[in-house]
């Protein structure tokens, strides 16, 4: 799809932008797909690299993203695509004033990845946030739990075969219990 | 420090048998509290009066705007995209307008650009003016809370000038904006801009070097750089720990580029860096505002493009395209040529990005918008804890947490 | 009509009578008149108007009936006990309060005494011990209230009451030592007539606030904090505990705090006025010999008026001005510095007392 749309717009070969030609050669069997639409640099790299490429990202000094912007998912189930599910990362820099879209892409049955919390603070709700509208298990989190549904609700909201008028079963009252009680982050 | 235990009584409370003589008190700071203005629920844990560790819960206004987004059009997300910021509703407009704009390539016209950025700013300023007012009232200083709201009041009536509705503005549009600065708008502008500078002057006077009121927010709620970054933190709370990071001046949109303004930058993150930060961004806010109604352009509030906006009812009823682009847009809405992308813009609050993905068919696959604010929150314990619960009210209110934005 | 009289003038009946007149004709209607005038001097420095609606037949008094309609809707409210709240100590809370602050008014002179007849219900021997006894009672209203809700936020509330009104009670003492050694009594009346007398021949009175200013500063100062007005209202703690205390009240009983309150700001504006300003002496009137006495005690009785409302003016302008303090940052200025103060405030009074005496 990338292709296409380069070739659409431009009409001359795509022009590799600084950081995915830095990301090829770095990990050169890991970056998948690549497109720079509407000057925005996107890599789609494979699962298995997430963790390696995120933490070179982090700390080479030709990259330095020190913010992770945001980390949400896509659903391309009515788009016809699979793998189904699409891991959507963006990062800045503000040393070298760059962004990035890192993606990578996930089977629907094999919707796992793994979690990238211990490089940035952010990511430890945006994971939740993903897990609880998705359905997309992080491996490695701490404490993955919803965050903006209720505990006892049931499904994912945000993927396609979701209806948007989906009812709910009524809950019962319940008593609270003690829960996971975040200390200061080290 | 006075360590203040809790009141070491062996009494059981009758209904639950919970033993009152453990050391550390859970306690709800919970969504129906006055200082939990957007509702939000934080579990802490007290030791006498320290706070030893918090959970938010967050989610209690949660309406679903991205699975909404999906279901509509591209143009009918306008109007949730106002409910977002609620206290700045023009800038979540202009953002997702120009989201949409990079997708479909095409440009504003100047004087919709200079309009969008007069709209924009008075929007962050009435943020700022509620995101401080909070502060100062839950500090104990109704007194500027209330002088506060009256500046925003002035400035309430100008959108509601300008747009038809003081929150709900649903103002701009693909191209451009919804319609042209009605007359004596620039006169009313500068008008409610004295009477505005004046307001300020006098909270400053009031606030902002009194002992009482520096007691209670200097050094509470520090935060260092590394952790801010590695939180994710953008707009006022991140120039306060003293990176000059704006989006406005790093990835400059619209006409910004044109305009002349500094970026206030704080030292340590603490609360009293963050009232002085908006407090000094609001004065530049009003000078951008003065530079860009000087420099307004003449010419068209909407751009030329086909098929971006309806035609002229002369165009629709004269010639075969208007008909066909009239029609083709209430049948099928706007189709902005499949891709995906990133659109950042400074917000209230920090850095309001608008990830939006197209597939050429006119209804979105994903309308994501990123919530500065979400990580404010998600930092909120590392803030907290080791500070007196009187603290949560200074670090909580200048954290400016939207619910709107929050839980979307 | 000569045993009415005869009646009248039996000391215990004196002292009911009196006691009417000072606490239900004056102290209470001005606590519950200051309930209104709080909200409408609050709106007048920002910038609106305060209630102004509540209304009998469209008499609406600019506000006055609000007081008939909050009066009423107390009454009617219900009256709530939360589950596992210590019932008979709940329920007894509020009064101490009201109780304490009702009992300043036992030494408080309106005027001058005219031969025998006082206008001082008791005129006690130690008129300003008894102060801080009766002021010590009212921490026990916040206590209890606050340990026998079942609520953590009450219990917060309670805890930083009794704490801050018991650390602030310490240096009052201390401060008020000091006029104690001006004035050579304990006496209220004692005090009040030491006013009276003039330094430089007629020129200065030698009101308490001229002879002892630091004094002045530390009591008021430790009287806001006793009544935990602002800014000394973390026991009260709005914003983060609630309401703090008396979180679980309402009806007539959270009333009653809101009375006991309103009454002891009464209080401390009179006792200022007694200790500090003269009390209800007019400097200089001794000057027109001729005065009719019915006149003086008139005039008096306006003076001491102007006064106490003065200082209750003062008092709430105080709340809307400033900000609050944390709880720790109340305790640290109690004991770190208005405690020191206050005892170098005694040793240079005693100092000047032996040198120029």
């Amino acid at each position: 799809m990338s292709e296409e749309i380069s070739t659409m717009e431009t009409e001359t070969p795509p022009e590799t932008g600084e950081l995915t030609t830095l990301l090829k050669q770095e990990f050169p069997d890991d970056v998948t797909d690549f497109h720079a639409h509407r000057d925005d640099e996107t890599v789609v790299i494979e699962r298995d690299a997430l963790e390696a490429v995120c933490r070179f990202l982090r700390d080479d000094t030709r990259c330095s993203f020190e913010i992770m912007m945001d980390l949400t998912a896509v659903d391309r189930l009515e788009m016809n695509e699979t793998p189904r599910f699409e891991m959507v990362y963006h990062f800045k820099s503000l040393t070298h004033a760059r962004r990035l879209r890192l993606k990578v892409r996930l089977a629907e049955d094999d919707c796992k990845i793994a979690s990238i919390h211990h490089l940035w603070k952010a990511v430890d709700w945006y994971e939740r946030e993903c897990f609880d509208m998705f359905g997309i298990v992080f491996e490695g989190h701490p404490d993955l739990r919803r965050i903006l549904m209720y505990d006892e609700f049931e499904g994912h909201p945000l993927r396609k075969d979701y209806p948007i008028d989906k009812q709910q079963p009524l809950m019962e009252l319940k008593e609270v219990e003690e829960r996971h009680v975040y200390g200061r982050h080290a | 420090m006075t360590d203040m235990t809790v009141l070491q009584s062996r009494s059981e409370d009758a209904s639950t048998g919970e033993d009152f003589s453990a050391s550390v008190m859970s306690i709800e700071i919970g969504p129906a509290h006055p200082a939990m203005h957007g509702i939000v629920r934080f579990t802490t844990h007290l030791d006498g009066e320290l706070i030893v560790g918090m959970d938010p819960e967050i989610g209690y206004l949660h309406r679903g705007f991205e699975k909404e987004s999906e279901n509509s059009k591209w143009i009918q997300v306008i109007p949730y995209t106002d409910r977002l910021n609620y206290v700045s509703p023009l800038l979540n407009n202009i953002g997702y307008s120009m989201a949409v704009e990079k997708l479909y390539g095409i440009q504003a016209p100047p004087r919709a650009e200079f309009t969008r950025v007069i709209m924009g700013e008075i929007s962050r300023i009435t943020d700022h003016l509620t995101c401080l007012g909070a502060v100062a009232m839950e500090i104990g200083a109704f007194t500027f809370f209330l002088w506060f709201i009256k500046a925003r009041e002035y400035l309430w009536e100008l959108v509601e000038e300008m747009t038809g509705a003081r929150l709900t503005t649903n103002w701009t549009r693909f191209g451009g904006n919804h319609s042209d600065l009605p007359d004596g708008f620039l006169g009313d502008l500068a008008d409610r801009l004295a009477k505005l500078k004046e307001v300020l002057t006098e909270c400053d006077k009031l606030l902002t070097r009194n002992k009482i009121f520096i007691d209670r927010v200097k050094d509470v709620g520090a935060i260092s750089k590394e952790d801010a970054l590695s939180f994710g933190f953008t707009g006022p709370l991140l120039r306060a720990c003293g990176i000059p990071y704006d989006v406005r001046r790093a990835d400059s949109y619209s006409v910004y580029d044109e305009l002349d303004f500094e970026i206030p930058v704080g030292s340590t993150g603490d609360c009293f860096d963050r009232f002085l930060v908006r407090m000094e961004e609001i004065r530049q806010s009003i000078s951008i505002i003065e530079q860009a109604a000087d420099k307004m352009p003449e010419g068209p509030f909407m751009t030329d493009e086909r098929m971006m906006h309806f035609p002229d009812k002369k165009d629709v009823y004269g010639n075969i395209e208007g008909l066909i682009d009239h029609f083709k847009l209430v049948m099928e809405g706007h189709q902005p040529p499949a891709g995906e992308i990133y659109m950042p813009v400074e917000g209230g609050n920090g850095e309001i990005g608008f990830y939006l993905v197209s597939d050429g068919s006119g209804d979105p696959v994903r309308v994501r918008m990123r919530p500065p604010c979400f990580n404010f929150v998600a930092a909120m314990p590392a803030m907290t804890v080791g500070h007196y619960v009187a603290d949560i009210v200074p670090i909580f209110g200048s954290v400016n947490m939207i619910g709107g934005e929050l839980d979307r | 009509m000569e045993i009415l009289l005869e009646i009248i003038m039996i000391p215990a009946v004196l002292a009911i009578i009196k006691i009417v007149v000072i606490v239900l004709l004056f102290a209470l209607p001005l606590g519950t008149f200051l309930t209104l005038m709080e909200r409408k001097w609050s709106a007048m420095i920002q910038d609106r108007v305060g209630p102004n609606r509540a209304n009998i037949g469209n008499f609406t008094g600019h506000g006055i009936m609000h007081l008939a309609a909050d009066g009423l809707k107390s009454i009617f409210k219900e009256d709530t006990m939360p589950k596992g709240a210590d019932g008979f100590l709940y329920l007894i809370a509020p009064f101490f309060g009201l109780i304490a602050a009702v009992a300043t008014f036992a030494i408080i002179p309106l005027a001058g005494p005219i031969g025998d007849f006082t206008f001082q219900v008791t005129d006690i021997e130690p008129g300003l011990l008894f102060i801080f006894a009766i002021t010590s009672l009212s921490v026990y209203g916040a206590v209890l209230a606050g340990t026998s809700s079942n609520s953590k936020f009450a219990l917060l509330g309670g805890t930083r009451a009794s704490a801050q009104m018991i650390s602030y009670e310490v240096f009052m003492g201390l401060a008020l030592m000091g006029i104690f050694m001006v004035y050579g009594t304990t006496r209220v009346s004692g005090i009040v007539d030491g006013q009276n007398e003039y330094w430089f021949g007629s020129l200065i009175p030698m009101w308490g606030v001229f002879t002892q200013p630091l004094g002045f500063v530390l009591f008021f100062t430790a009287l806001v904090a006793e009544t935990k007005r602002a800014p000394f209202d973390a026991p009260e703690g709005e914003s983060e505990i609630v309401a703090g205390y008396f979180l679980e009240y309402s009806g007539m009983r959270w009333s009653a705090f809101m009375l006991a309150e309103y009454v002891a700001l009464v209080g401390v504006a009179s006792l200022i006025t007694t200790l500090f300003f003269g009390g209800y002496h007019i400097p200089w009137l001794h000057l027109w010999e001729s005065a009719p006495q019915w006149l003086v005690t008139i005039l008096q009785i306006i003076k001491f008026s102007v006064f106490t409302l003065f200082f209750c003016w003062f008092q709430i302008q105080l709340r809307w001005t400033v900000p609050k303090f944390r709880f720790d940052q109340t305790m640290a200025l109690g004991w770190k510095k208005l405690l020191p103060l206050s005892l170098i405030n005694l040793f240079v009074t005693a100092f000047v007392i032996l040198a120029f005496a």
